[in-house]
């Protein structure tokens, strides 16, 4: 038997921080790929500590659904999880390679194969792209358009702008859209700013954040000038200095996620028979375009 | 095929094909010394010294079944009539064998054990030494009686019913198991006045506010809304939804029921804590009383605390009574400890404040409903009450100016 585990953050003061986590969850389930899935939280029931031991099967893939490598996906998880030998090195990466360590855990007698965090996978590229494609409900939305991903910046970690630049560089070679950038909310360049640098008359922003909360609900539509109070909403597209803003909210709520936490499951060597590929099916359905 | 005890009461219950089948299936598959391995809930498979025939007994009832049946068993479908209809005056004893060996399996886990709780029937974990694992003579047929009119089980808020499924509900026969859970509020409630679910992961949102439309950030508070039910649940939905409504709370109970919960104890919790909560290991002592007496205790937590301050230092504060416990502190009582360890590291001063006798009460009174979530109980003119709003609001202008009761009070 195998099972999945979904490590998200979760929070005690927004109900809606967990709901992408349990959205992917349930397609996942659906796919019926593993004896198990469950969603394990730091800020919600059950406990990153307490999440292991409600799974039977003896092979367990824990995905963390966070963004990029960093203070999470290296020293909290592990710790909670009480993985027996743990060490970041064993990822042996620069910020953006970590694929998946296996270990065992000191709380039940189970196999865990820690994987890397979703956002740096190279499949999370697409689900920006899609959450473009969604947002401005075009499947084939790129030329004519900018993209902005927009992340928090090094502050906080700097894997988190790496993550970033990795993403926003492979958008940059696929050659679909008139212009691509990274941006950040506490350091330059500032999504504050968009408009100073897009020249397209049509910009696409997605952050690149798990779920919606205040950052990308409220800082950064208010920061961008898309609205005064977040409260009232904004339009999509929003005008902002004579450029049409195509704001998409957090790429961690587009479907096609539950994609890349399955890549990263079978990266890890969990057998998951065609469920990459009822995903896509499911997830591909994009709304027709200009109805 | 034999029937060693005809005066003994059919009990209306039937063998179902299926069970039959897996029946003679298992006696077939005798172990080395051509013995059945069947020996469950006071049910023994047995073969005679002879190897004419099988011996199945039970505590009521003993049927004997010919060694020739077992073997042709899956070769002549024609003949299972007879031996189902024999095998009645057994049949609670051997589809309680198949629902728990076939239906439920999982030995030794959480789940399992779970539903064995759910309908008042001993734990089978082999290693547990509670000294209930055998089941007494007669229980099996106990537990038919009960469960045929449902057996009750409370777990933190909810009410737990399990009953048997017959044939004539559209179930298989096979002695299944159905369930159904409400609020323990709704016990009396008729089902056409509570919202009707069978989806465990509808779970969710009943979970996710409470009464008034606030966040519940922590699962096993006692603020778990009325007024919806879900019935007609297997035992794989029933754990689904009990797990959705309080996380992790049967796999810790099975630990603890196996005698292995493995608490982690107020310092140790602290200790291992990094970056913003790294501070909470110095919260003082005798803060812990208090800590565990605003979050901990019963009115605001379903858990049994089980965790001390050190496994030689236990913190005064009632523990609770609750069904499923607390293995260490909560991810809620993590963070607001992190404020206190900060309050605490503040200097008391001694404050002069001119307030009157029913003044200075009232401030109690006003912490106090706050507190207990009184506020929005009180009503709008009772001003007798001193956490009023108009009392309050009328202290506040006698009082206090911007906000505050006195000039130092905002110099931080
Ligand atoms: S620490 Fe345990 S008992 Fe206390 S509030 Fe949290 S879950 Fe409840």
């Amino acid at each position: 038997m195998q099972a999945l585990v979904i490590a998200a953050h979760g929070s005690h003061l927004n109900p809606d921080s967990a709901q992408p986590t349990y959205d992917h969850a349930d397609t996942i389930r659906k796919t019926g790929a593993f004896d198990e899935v469950r969603e394990g939280f730091w800020k919600e029931e059950p406990h990153f500590r307490e999440v292991i031991r409600t799974v039977e099967s003896d092979e367990v893939f824990v995905v963390p659904l966070f963004i990029s490598e960093g203070y999470f996906t290296e020293q909290v998880i592990p710790r909670e999880l009480r993985l027996e030998g743990w060490d970041p090195d064993l990822w042996d990466s620069d910020g953006t390679d970590a694929t998946e360590v296996t270990l065992e855990v000191g709380d039940a007698e189970k196999t865990v194969h820690y994987c890397g965090p979703v956002g740096t996978h190279d499949a999370m590229t697409d689900v920006i792209v899609k959450r473009a494609e969604t947002v401005t409900d075009d499947p084939d939305v790129g030329p004519g358009f900018g993209l902005a991903v927009v992340g928090h910046g090094t502050e906080r970690n700097e894997n988190s702008a790496k993550a970033i630049e990795y993403h926003t560089e492979r958008i940059r070679e696929m050659d679909r859209f008139d212009e691509v950038r990274a941006l950040y909310m506490d350091e330059e360049p500032e999504v504050d700013d968009v408009t100073d640098y897009f020249e397209s008359e049509d910009v696409v922003v997605v952050p690149l954040f798990v779920a919606d909360g205040f950052h990308t609900q409220e800082d950064i539509p208010e920061d961008m000038g898309l609205t005064d109070d977040y409260r009232t909403g904004w339009d999509v597209p929003g005008i902002v200095d004579g450029q049409r803003i195509w704001y998409a909210g957090a790429v961690g709520t587009e479907p096609l996620m539950a994609d890349v936490i399955l890549e990263r499951a079978v990266d890890a060597g969990a057998d998951v028979g065609d469920a990459l590929e009822q995903v896509e099916s499911w997830t591909s359905e994009t709304p027709a375009a200009g109805d | 095929m034999v029937e060693d005890a005809p005066d003994v009461e059919t009990t209306g219950w039937r063998v179902a094909d299926e069970v039959l089948e897996a029946l003679l299936e298992t006696i077939r598959e005798s172990d080395e010394d051509g013995q059945p391995t069947i020996d469950f809930d006071g049910f023994v498979a047995e073969r005679l010294a002879d190897g004419s025939a099988y011996r199945l007994e039970t505590p009521t009832a003993t049927v004997e079944i010919e060694a020739s049946t077992v073997a042709d068993a899956g070769a002549s479908p024609a003949s299972r009539d007879d031996p189902s209809r024999a095998l009645e005056p057994i049949a609670p004893y051997v589809t309680n064998w198949y629902v728990w060996e076939r239906t439920v399996g999982g030995r030794e886990t959480a789940r399992r054990a779970f539903l064995r709780w759910c309908e008042g029937a001993p734990l089978d974990d082999p290693d547990v030494e509670t000294g209930e694992t055998k089941t007494d003579a007669s229980d099996v047929l106990e537990r038919y009686d009960a469960l045929e009119s449902g057996v009750v089980r409370h777990w933190g808020e909810l009410e737990i019913t399990a009953r048997l499924a017959r044939e004539s509900s559209g179930h298989s026969g096979c002695g299944e198991r159905v369930y159904e859970i409400r609020h323990v509020q709704d016990a009396d409630a008729t089902d056409e006045t509570l919202e009707d679910h069978n989806d465990p992961r509808d779970a969710r949102e009943i979970v996710t506010y409470d009464e008034d439309g606030r966040y519940r950030p922590l699962k096993t508070a006692p603020t778990l809304v009325t007024g919806w039910h879900f019935a007609g649940l297997s035992g794989d939905d029933l754990v689904e939804t009990v797990r959705t409504i309080y996380p992790a709370t049967i796999a810790n109970w099975h630990r603890e029921q196996r005698g292995d919960l493995d608490v982690d104890h107020w310092l140790e919790t602290a200790e291992r804590q990094t970056g913003i909560y790294d501070v909470i290991d110095e919260l003082p002592r005798e803060a812990l009383e208090w800590l565990t007496e605003a979050c901990c205790v019963d009115s605001q937590c379903l858990k049994r605390r089980e965790w001390e301050y050190a496994a030689d230092e236990p913190i005064d504060t009632d523990h609770g009574d609750g069904v499923f416990p607390c293995r260490e502190p909560c991810s809620l009582v993590v963070a607001a400890a992190r404020k206190w360890a900060i309050l605490e590291s503040e200097e008391e001063k001694t404050w002069e404040l001119e307030l009157t006798t029913t003044e200075m009460n009232q401030l109690a009174e006003i912490v106090n409903a706050v507190a207990d979530g009184r506020v929005d109980e009180i009503r709008e003119a009772d001003v007798y009450d001193g956490a009023n709003r108009y009392r309050a609001r009328y202290l506040r202008a006698k009082r206090m100016d911007d906000g505050s009761f006195g000039e130092e009070a905002t110099d931080r």
